[in-house]
């Protein structure tokens, strides 16, 4: 595709991020799946005639990868959200301490109101911890110029630098103003300096040294950095405010003196105290954790806050208007919410046609505990299925199991993963169980995609980034390399086939690997049969389907119902239905 | 200097895959061509798998938040119909609905924990004075194609904004493949009669 400079686009945070780093003569994208961070590396893809991008097994890795590249020369941007650098967090403590050579830029969205996520951590704690600078964009352009600045404080220091995003930024969108590709030569390639690049204690020691050294000149940058600007105004009131929050600030008081800060660690202190001295009275506006707000007192200099900015969800200029006043509500009478009142949920679930749903409808035939995992299947937590007794982080439904089934819990257990979870951290805990004569039961639902996120290509798919055929992994053949001797692949529609192998796995003392493997429809675009519906004289209206919790299966005036619209022919009901009522729809194909 | 009051704010409501992401697009593409700063905000990743979904643009001469805020408005457009009552706070006292007849059943309903409510349409026309109620779907039908009933709605939406149609169809034409831009701008001009005639 052409990529000539229009003057002006409109882009999400996510496709500004990726701009910049094509804008900015990046040739090297690596990243994991994860909402809201996906689509920065899905736009990379767009520029790979440019730019080598990979979706790596998991963020660690991904982190890696890109090290390598920066000390090869290579300009490079790792993708992740912000729980994943809890899993990159090993090679960021001690990347901080070699270096980088190439600029890098770890690009981390994180979650606030947790919309597509299990926790609401805060990713500038990780600055601090690791020590390295932090920036936050509050809109799309920021986010495209950010990454170029990030890559060249990262060039001009020798140090990883991170992005930090959050939902609200990466999945708006705005007008960007572009700019062409910047000509880079060759890479310079990796230049031996074993001093430099192996902190062995020796060498480490003066590399920490050299750490605190290089944080004092950039607490000194960040002062005069065009990301940390005042905006005087009114000098009543002064609020310092960053990322999103500046623009709800903006929104709300127009005519406030603000200081927005775009660099948020090592902190720009004589800004801080320059605006501090200005300003009669001093707000820090900013979401989750009060890391500014701490920073602010601890210079002496007093200030509001946490104390009245809420610290748990997201911000918004409606959650801001009783602190600060104006919006376009102000003065109009409050909302009826009353419109809302008695509406039935509507929560995500599991799609009509899913095929996790087999696995789940066999698993309620057994009293056993199931151990989850991060992905589509998590929806199998809700009713009617309610067969996901616990979620805590990628691979964790393996490595839970094995830990409930040696602590001596009563009943079986039962971890279940994705094929995508598998590979990302999966493994381990699978030869944890066979290492460790474990005897829980591991079933990886393999829909052959990273579904939850968008349908991201993995080890297992046979498929690139750049959609080139590949090595397509196989879950059986992990299985078998750690030691797991009991392996079965069943088809997760055929539920008698399904119940059976769950059986056998649960009443074994054994530990058993079941690869339940069938593509999700929504990625194939291939219904797996024809609609269904119901043969009114044949139901007994026993509701035995319902417990299957098709959202194409509906029970309106005191009948059983299949919609037809949403029906994708999985045929589940007609193999749960003892009556035989479920039949293919008049005038559909036959399968 | 206060940007809200010339900023422009529009809803689109639904759920998961009834094409609420291409009918925000083409919106927010159609105010960029009019010439005005825009800001839009969308729900990914888990919320879509059958959830309720809401997507957001704001436009104006100078536009802040990405997000519309309660009561603010100038359009709620939803794809069913009980979703707009549950996003009727959204929406300025003097704002229009675009709402389409069409009914999707969650699973808490079809599961039997909860009830669909029967009265939607009073409790729509009671709500919303400003209601342009119609059957998208069906429209859809006519043109041989049920997918377009999202841009038939947008077509209805286009009548309480001040966007040129020329932004709307050039907008449309940035947004959707080649072959379907006669489609849907035959859909979106449908939905601008049933407006009218609503």
């Amino acid at each position: 595709m052409s990529h000539a400079p229009q003057t002006r686009s409109l882009l999400s945070g996510n496709e500004a991020i990726a701009r910049g780093a094509w804008e900015a003569g990046v040739t090297m994208a690596t990243g994991y799946p994860g909402t809201p961070s996906t689509e920065i590396l899905e736009a990379v893809s767009h520029y790979a005639a440019d730019i080598y991008c990979e979706w790596s097994p998991n963020e660690k890795v991904a982190l890696e990868v890109a090290a390598g590249a920066s000390l090869a020369g290579a300009r490079s941007i790792v993708t992740m959200k912000h729980v994943g650098l809890n899993v990159a967090a090993d090679p960021l403590m001690t990347l901080a301490y070699i270096g980088t050579v190439g600029g890098l830029v770890v690009c981390v969205a994180d979650d606030p109101g947790m919309h597509s996520s299990q926790n609401e951590q805060d990713t500038r704690h990780y600055a601090r911890l690791g020590k390295v600078p932090i920036l936050e964009p509050s809109d799309s352009q920021e986010a495209l110029e950010f990454v170029k600045l990030g890559l060249e404080i990262s060039e001009k220091y020798s140090t990883p630098v991170i992005l930090r995003s959050t939902t609200r930024v990466s999945h708006s969108s705005g007008g960007v103003t572009l700019a062409d590709r910047a000509a880079r030569g060759e890479i310079a390639g990796f230049v031996k300096d074993p001093q430099r690049f192996v902190p062995i204690p020796l060498y480490g020691r003066p590399m920490r040294v050299k750490l605190e050294e290089r944080l004092t000149s950039l607490a000194v940058e960040a002062n005069r950095s065009v990301a940390n600007r005042i905006e005087w105004g009114d000098r009543s009131l002064g609020i310092i405010a960053e990322g999103i929050a500046y623009q709800y600030v903006r929104e709300l008081v127009p005519e406030a003196s603000v200081l927005k800060i775009g660099w948020v660690w090592p902190f720009p202190d004589d800004l801080i105290r320059e605006f501090a001295a200005g300003v009669q009275k001093l707000l820090v506006v900013e979401e989750l954790d009060p890391i500014l707000e701490e920073h602010v007192r601890s210079l002496g200099i007093s200030c509001e806050g946490r104390n009245k900015v809420p610290g748990i969800g997201e911000l918004s200029a409606d959650k801001l208007s009783p602190v600060l006043g104006g919006g376009s509500a102000d003065g109009k009478p409050a909302s009826d919410p009353g419109a809302a009142a008695g509406l039935p949920a509507r929560p995500p679930g599991l799609c009509p046609a899913c095929p996790h749903r087999g696995i789940f409808y066999a698993l309620g035939k057994f009293d056993v505990a199931v151990t989850g995992d991060i992905g589509c299947y998590s929806l199998g937590v809700f009713p009617p299925l309610k067969r996901i007794d616990t979620i805590l982080c990628m691979g964790a439904g393996i490595s839970m199991a094995h830990g409930m089934q040696k602590a001596g819990e009563k009943r079986k257990v039962v971890g279940i993963v994705g094929d995508s979870t598998f590979f990302h951290s999966g493994i381990t805990g699978l030869l944890d169980i066979a290492y460790n004569r474990g005897a829980s039961t591991i079933i990886v639902v393999d829909n052959r995609t990273t579904a939850m996120t968008g349908h991201q290509e993995h080890p297992g798919t046979g498929r690139t980034l750049h959609g080139e055929d590949t090595i397509s992994a196989t879950v059986e053949e992990f299985g078998r390399a750690c030691g797991i001797t009991n392996i079965a692949t069943v088809d997760p529609y055929d539920i008698t086939a399904t119940v059976a192998v769950v059986r056998t796995a649960v009443e074994s003392d054994q530990p058993w690997l079941i690869v339940a493997r069938s593509p999700c429809p929504l990625y194939t675009k291939k219904a797996p049969g024809s609609p269904r519906r119901v043969n009114k004289e044949l139901c007994r209206k026993c509701k035995l389907c319902l417990k299957l919790g098709c959202p194409a299966i509906e029970w309106v005036n005191d009948e059983i119902r299949v919609n037809e619209l949403l029906c994708g022919g999985c045929a589940m009901c007609e193999k749960t239905c003892k009556e035989g009522a479920f039949e293919t729809a008049v005038g559909a194909c036959n399968e | 200097m206060s940007s809200s009051g010339a900023v422009t704010g529009i809803v689109l409501v639904g759920v998961g895959g009834q094409g609420i992401l291409l009918a925000a697009q083409i919106t927010a593409r159609a105010a960029l061509i009019a010439g005005n700063d825009v800001k839009t905000n969308e729900v990914h990743g888990m919320a879509q798998r059958g959830g309720s979904v809401v997507a957001q643009i704001r436009f104006g001469q100078k536009v802040y938040s990405p997000l519309v805020p309660l009561g603010s408005a100038q359009v709620l457009l939803s794809l069913e119909r009980i979703e707009a009552l549950r996003f009727a706070e959204l929406l300025s006292p003097d704002g229009l609905a675009v709402v389409s007849r069409q009914a999707i059943v969650p699973v808490t309903v079809s599961s039997g924990q909860a009830v669909y409510p029967a009265d939607a349409e009073e409790r729509l026309r009671s709500r919303f004075p400003r209601l342009v109620y119609v059957d998208a779907v069906a429209v859809g039908e006519k043109l041989c194609d049920t997918r377009v009933a999202n841009v038939v709605l947008l077509g209805a939406l286009s009548t309480a904004l001040s966007l040129p149609l020329e932004s709307w169809t050039e907008a449309i034409s940035q947004c959707v493949k080649a072959r379907f831009v006669e489609i849907n701008v035959t859909a979106f001009q449908e939905g601008r009669a049933l407006a009218a005639s609503a």
